[in-house]
């Protein structure tokens, strides 16, 4: 029978990279005597090599297997844990990732590292090449054996004599007859000589010793194989048949001179029939047997209850694994669901004033609709939601890496690690913090002579937290290292042209100036930070996810960015606004206030563009409606409702006509289902059945500066700087 | 058929040895540790032990020695998958109380064709 193993290769994979994080977190972690971290990394080693045999990757299992060794030693005190050795396991690690991925994508793997870090952990190893010789030895005589027992014979001779002590082993003669029985024909006398009288016989005892005639072409090894794990339980002779006659005297009758004799007798008498009579025999020994199992059964009835309800309760808390692309699916229909419930929704308020006495039930009915919909939207949602230390448990290894390249030392922390969030923006945020921490090692953290000519303790020390805040996740990187030096940062901004001599910042709008296209304070660009990914690539992605970033510092002191996010890209808190009979939405996150505005309150520029002083800051006003082109003439902005909002770093007023409800939509991609727009990052559908587009605040904000009617504005930020550091224009 | 009992924590083994004994048409009954073997062990009459020596918690050659503590398993066949082809390995798990070994990999026909040796 052939088994296809190949579908459960994707499996031996997932749990081999799974493995590996562990490996690598252990690794980190590890102090010389941690016993347990030292089992975990050398099970998971092991584990992958097994696996890989089973499935036929042998390179992986070559290359684990030294990792194994490697780890046994440590684990059982041969070896003491080095740096040095830490460094080389962790690059093992890599290898093994590599050669991990290599096998799901079915290519061939020859990255020269491998090779290296292959001989890096021999050279490890080669203290121990005693014990390696004598395994190889041992290896070869084995071989040896089946080799000079493939002489041309009819069959063997077996005798087969077994403690009394077998079947509490486990064994059962019965089923290694059979077993032999399938090498070849078989002749088998048993000899009961041995077995006591009824009164002293121990059931639990055996005291059959057999002599088995077998014709068959096989090897000794074949043979002696059956026999493989009663060796140390029995005496066990196999001698070639033909030899027979001239060997049996001097071989096996020291052996047990009793049976040898009796069997020769009865050779004709019991020859093919053995089997069957001895298996009577046998029967007495394993009645006392399959009495205790009837014995257990009963016990077990009355216990019977418990036990499937502690199997389902183990079931309960089990967990199965599925393709994403399924639960998205699954999302998707409930997202159809919530909007076919609102759009019933507004029919039944619709149907309120109709005089039909169904109107009031169908009325409850639809308000349990929408109950039960929010719950299993909520509930289909947290399907997707992982615990944030998928992305977290990257960092500690990198934090390694990177701080011994620079030669820092740091120490990092992490808190909060099983926040929960949406598997998509999980995945897109992972760049972002690794570029914001390596950022937090690279310039924010001193040397260690620096951190001590400093009054700081020698290492430095990163934390990574995450925690709720209402339908946010707030991710914040903190350091207590030198600090943004603002003086530095100015005289920066000002030599690239990003601000103005005489241009008043406060120390928050300069620390925000990091985020702005085209700056850099670090002159040589390294490999870490300075691949050409500034830090407002960082706010950028962080807003394509509708959140945030934002950082507060102090000099000496160090300093902390913040990120939020929200939980979950499929659906959206949106304030839903009016201007010319359209509605938009605008996503809640990005809104600062709205308030009414006065006509006195807006300074025109140049009679073609308005200001709005808001919280000491001047803030480009822009109005919706031109933007979009629904209007022919400019609205008036006397006595209008502005929102101010936030995006990009920069901040303006959106004028609207009205203000509608806050409501949570499902969104809907414009790039699946329809095109790009610019100044639109989705569409969802309202319960009327109407489509309201969802504004890309950032985008929106762009096109009022840029457009034609708007373009004083360029004029002004270079006129007075008050504003370029904001406007990116 | 025969139950037995596969304790193993790579899922991927698991699986693997689960299938081809259920296509053969033993009954399974799995285990992620020796722990959980333990329990399962006390409410479930096996026929046959499979078990990993390396796991969490309770490795195989600990599991061996406290099922030969159960009336119930005095006799049952109890196998090691182990990778170590060593005699270390074997005799530590013949002092448990072990049956047999088998080592590490194996493909579906070798272990049925072992299996015939200690279970009908």
């Amino acid at each position: 029978m052939s088994i296809d193993l190949s579908q459960f290769i994707p499996i031996f994979l997932e749990e081999s990279f799974e493995g590996l994080e562990v490996m690598e977190s252990s690794l980190l972690n590890l102090e010389e005597d941690d016993a347990e971290a030292i089992n975990a990394i050398f099970r998971a080693a092991h584990s992958i090599k097994g696996g890989a045999g089973t499935f036929g990757f042998s390179n992986i299992t070559d290359f684990t297997h030294v990792v194994e060794t490697l780890m046994d030693e440590l684990r059982a005190g041969r070896r003491s844990f080095s740096d040095s050795l830490k460094s080389v396991l962790l690059s093992a690690v890599d290898c093994i990732r590599l050669l991990l991925e290599a096998a799901r994508d079915g290519i061939s793997c020859d990255d020269p590292q491998i090779k290296q870090v292959h001989q890096q952990l021999e050279a490890e190893l080669s203290f121990n090449n005693e014990d390696k010789a004598t395994s190889v030895e041992s290896g070869l005589e084995t071989t040896e054996v089946s080799s000079s027992s493939t002489t041309e014979t009819q069959g063997w001779v077996i005798d087969f004599s077994p403690a009394p002590h077998l079947l509490m082993t486990g064994n059962e003669p019965i089923l290694l007859m059979s077993a032999l029985a399938d090498l070849g024909k078989l002749i088998t006398h048993v000899t009961t000589d041995q077995v006591p009288s009824l009164d002293e016989l121990n059931p639990e005892e055996l005291f059959l010793h057999w002599k088995i005639d077998l014709y068959s072409d096989c090897s000794e090894l074949a043979v002696r194989e059956v026999f493989e794990w009663v060796e140390d339980d029995c005496s066990l002779s196999v001698l070639p048949l033909q030899k027979l006659a001239d060997v049996i005297p001097e071989e096996s009758v020291p052996n047990d001179p009793v049976s040898a004799e009796v069997a020769f007798e009865d050779v004709t008498e019991q020859s093919c029939n053995a089997l069957p009579s001895e298996s009577a025999s046998l029967e007495q020994t394993s009645v006392s047997d399959s009495q205790e199992t009837t014995n257990l059964k009963v016990s077990g009835d009355s216990s019977a209850v418990p036990v499937p309800s502690g199997r389902k309760g183990q079931a309960d808390q089990g967990s199965i694994r599925v393709g994403i692309d399924k639960i998205d699916g699954l999302i998707n229909r409930v997202g159809e669901l919530v909007i076919t419930q609102s759009m019933l929704g507004q029919v039944g308020l619709e149907m309120s004033d109709c005089d039909h006495p169904g109107v009031e039930r169908l009325n409850d009915g639809l308000v349990q609709l929408e109950r039960n919909t929010r719950d299993l939207q909520e509930e289909v949602m947290r399907i997707r939601m992982l615990p944030i230390s998928f992305v977290f448990n990257r960092f500690p290894r990198m934090v390694h890496d990177i701080s011994s390249k620079l030669g820092k030392l740091v120490e990092l922390t992490l808190s909060g690690e099983q926040t929960e969030l949406d598997k998509t923006v999980m995945e897109k945020i992972g760049d972002p913090l690794l570029h914001l921490i390596r950022n937090a090692l690279d310039h924010g953290l001193e040397t260690p002579q620096e951190r001590i000519a400093a009054g700081k303790a020698e290492s430095g020390t990163v934390h990574l937290s995450a925690s709720h805040q209402g339908g946010f996740i707030i991710i914040q990187i903190k350091d207590d290292g030198r600090g943004l030096d603002t003086d530095k940062i100015r005289e920066k901004a000002l030599s690239s042209g990003l601000i103005t001599a005489d241009q008043l910042l406060s120390d928050t709008d300069i620390h925000d100036l990091i985020f702005v296209p085209g700056f850099s304070t670090v002159v040589d660009v390294n490999d870490l930070s300075g691949r050409g990914v500034g830090m407002d690539v960082v706010r950028r992605n962080i807003e394509s996810l509708g959140g945030h970033v934002a950082v507060v510092s102090e000099i000496g002191e160090g300093s902390t960015f913040t990120v939020s996010l929200p939980l979950t890209l499929a659906i959206l808190d949106g304030q839903l606004i009016q201007t010319h009979h359209e509605i938009y939405i605008i996503p809640l996150l990005s809104i600062i206030e709205s308030i009414w505005v006065s006509t006195e309150s807006l300074n025109a520029v140049a009679g073609r563009g308005r200001l709005f002083l808001f919280r000491d800051e001047y803030i480009p006003v822009i109005n919706l409606s031109d933007v979009f082109g629904l209007s022919e003439t400019p609205k008036s902005f006397t006595n209008s409702l502005m929102v101010v909002v936030e995006g990009g770093g920069k901040r303006a007023g959106l004028i609207v006509d009205e203000l509608q409800g806050q409501q949570q939509v499902v969104i809907k991609s414009l790039e699946t289902n329809y095109k790009r727009v610019e100044g639109f990052s989705g569409a969802t559908i309202l319960g009327t059945g109407q489509v309201a587009l969802i504004l890309d605040v950032a985008g929106v904000m762009k096109m009022g500066l840029d457009s034609s009617t708007n373009r004083y504005f360029s004029a002004f930020n270079k006129d007075d700087g008050c504003l370029s550091a904001k406007v990116d224009i | 058929m025969a139950t037995v009992l596969v304790v193993d924590d790579s899922v991927s083994l698991r699986s693997m040895v689960t299938f081809t004994l259920t296509k053969q048409g033993y009954d399974v009954v799995e285990a992620e540790d020796g722990e959980e073997a333990l329990s399962k062990a006390k409410n479930t009459v096996c026929d046959l032990v499979l078990t990993d020596v390396n796991m969490p918690k309770m490795d195989g050659i600990t599991l061996c020695a406290e099922l030969r503590k159960l009336k119930s398993f005095k006799f049952t066949p109890i196998l090691i998958l182990t990778t170590e082809n060593s005699q270390e390995m074997k005799h530590k798990g013949k002092a448990a109380g072990a049956t047999g070994w088998l080592v590490k990999p194996f493909n579906p026909d070798t272990l049925l064709s072992t299996l015939k040796r200690v279970v009908r």
